[in-house]
């Protein structure tokens, strides 16, 4: 009964406090609120940058071309040797024969269909494939690399190109936008810090009061950190409502795409509710360690 | 049966100075004690040690069965809620009334409304206040606004008042005013009363125990004592 009296003091304090230093507050919570716009513009940019590399990686597969006069004892030879690199992902290997090969294009096309038809196997351009994916696509080059001197290989393709330099690009556009979330969030926390021992100070003959007459710390500080929160969770009301219309719209405007196929949007549901949720949940955090910050820094209790 | 116990108390300030020698002193339950001394003789510094806003460099301190020596930074306020204090500046927050600052000492340590209504209409009527308690500190005269001051010590019923020359800021007729208010806590309460002050005619007219310190040094303790000039 007594912490819920505590605590009801505690919230009926820190909302006179907010409204008592207008001003002051207004400047925090406009400082968070940009703070988390930015935020929730990083955080639904890298979960978007992830989805769609792990969508490509998912897909990239290495194709390993054999020689023409390859014979069944060879294509063993050559699986072997390829389950013997690291990095391949034994489960994903697959062989495909020049008739499988061919069959395949067949059916895909007439034109194909009767081309095909007239080269008997001696002569024909198709070759006998291994397909295989990677563990780790960072080091694909390498792999391939090493298939590639495997006896009766002839040749080795990737996506490699376009879509590594695609992959390498968006991986240090999220390391940006980490950064560029922590220093906000630091610049936001010192901001807090500061407001919050503007009102410490406001109040100090108070809390020399409350000290003298027997008022635990708890008492003391829990009203400075739960106006922390408050700050913390105003400010974060213009992010929230940001993130679910902001990617509503984006979404609906570019169809789900961005620039071409290959970069699906992630759907907006339930992904903008767990972006706010994030959102308000390092508002808070933000205003209450800030608070927590100055409180102790100020009373040295 | 001795409510406050000091064995070889030394307090030393950072800045060199030394305050309080080798002091050992013990108070009865229900006793009223002057500390009487000029200035810098080591009253306030006694009173501060007593309710733990300094801490001794040596000794032991022992009020009301806690060691305030070896009380930890975040359990001072266990300390606190057994004494009442009083100083000369009063301290009293000027925006609330008179009766929200005596139930501030009562809503900080979370009673409840009614308990609260209850203990803070009785300090206010032992202090002979109850027809102000919707006036504001400012509007009192200083005599007043010390008798709320008292008010809010004894509100939560302390075992001991420790009071830092709550007069000195009076004239003699408020200050004897405020003396009669003390001694009738000290005797309807029972409450253990030590006060600081260095009013002659105070001392000279209550006739309690006096302990008399000079440099920091215990010169003398008596009861029913008087302000003996050469003493100081």
């Amino acid at each position: 009964m007594r912490i819920f009296r505590m605590l009801g003091r505690s919230i009926r304090d820190a909302f006179k406090s907010v409204i008592r230093n207008f001003s002051l507050s207004l400047a925090s919570i406009s400082c968070i609120t940009i703070t988390l716009i930015i935020v929730a513009i990083a955080i639904m940019a890298s979960f978007n940058v992830q989805n769609f590399t792990q969508e490509i990686e998912r897909d990239l597969t290495i194709v390993i071309f054999l020689n023409n006069d390859v014979t069944e004892e060879d294509i063993n030879n050559v699986e072997n040797e390829i389950r013997q690199i690291p990095n391949v992902d034994k489960s994903s290997i697959r062989f495909e024969s020049k008739q499988d090969v061919k069959e395949e294009m067949q059916k895909e096309s007439e034109v194909f269909n009767t081309v095909l038809d007239e080269w008997d196997d001696s002569e024909s351009p198709l070759k006998d494939t291994f397909q295989v994916k990677v563990k780790n696509v960072n080091q694909i080059s390498n792999t391939a690399n090493r298939i590639e001197k495997i006896t009766k290989v002839n040749a080795v393709r990737y996506g490699e190109g376009m879509v590594d330099k695609m992959i390498s690009a968006f991986s240090s556009v999220e390391k940006v936008t980490y950064g560029v979330v922590i220093a906000l969030v630091i610049v936001t926390v010192f901001l807090i810090i500061n407001t919050i021992k503007l009102t410490i100070s406001a109040r100090r003959r108070e809390i020399g009061i409350m000290r003298l007459v027997g008022a635990s710390n708890f008492t003391i500080k829990t009203p400075f950190i739960v106006e922390g929160m408050i700050l913390g969770l105003l400010g974060s009301i213009i992010p929230v409502i940001f993130t679910t219309y902001g990617y509503l719209a984006f979404y609906n405007h570019f169809d789900g795409y961005l620039f071409t196929q290959l970069i699906q949007l992630i759907k907006p549901e339930p992904f903008i509710y767990s972006t706010a949720g994030i959102v308000v949940i390092i508002g808070i955090l933000v205003g209450m360690v800030g608070s927590a910050g100055a409180v102790r820094k100020y009373l040295k209790i | 049966m001795d409510l406050i116990r000091l064995k070889n108390v030394e307090k030393k300030y950072k800045n060199g100075v030394t305050a309080i020698y080798d002091l050992n002193l013990a108070i009865e339950k229900g006793s009223f004690t002057f500390v009487i001394g000029g200035s810098g003789s080591g009253k306030s510094t006694l009173i501060k040690m007593l309710y733990r806003e300094e801490k001794p460099t040596k000794g032991q301190i022992i009020v009301g069965g806690l060691d305030v020596a070896k009380l930890r930074n975040t359990k001072v306020y266990k300390l606190r809620r057994k004494l009442g204090i009083v100083f000369q500046d009063y301290r009293l927050l000027p925006k609330l009334t008179v009766y929200e600052n005596v139930a501030f000492a009562m809503e900080v340590i979370g009673a409840t409304k009614e308990v609260t209504r209850k203990n803070v209409l009785r300090a206010l009527e032992e202090v002979g206040l109850k027809n102000k308690v919707h006036n504001y500190p400012d509007q009192l005269s200083g005599g007043e606004q010390q008798r709320v001051a008292i008010a809010r010590a004894i509100v939560n019923n302390p075992k001991l008042l420790l009071c830092d020359e709550p007069t000195g800021n009076l004239d003699p007729e408020r200050s004897m005013e405020i003396m009669k208010v003390l001694d009738n806590i000290n005797k309807t309460r029972g409450t253990t009363i030590i006060m600081a002050t260095h009013d002659k005619e105070i001392v000279n007219t209550m006739k309690k125990q006096v302990v008399t310190l000079k440099d920091g040094h215990l010169v003398n303790f008596k009861k029913k004592g008087t302000y003996v000039d050469e003493n100081i």
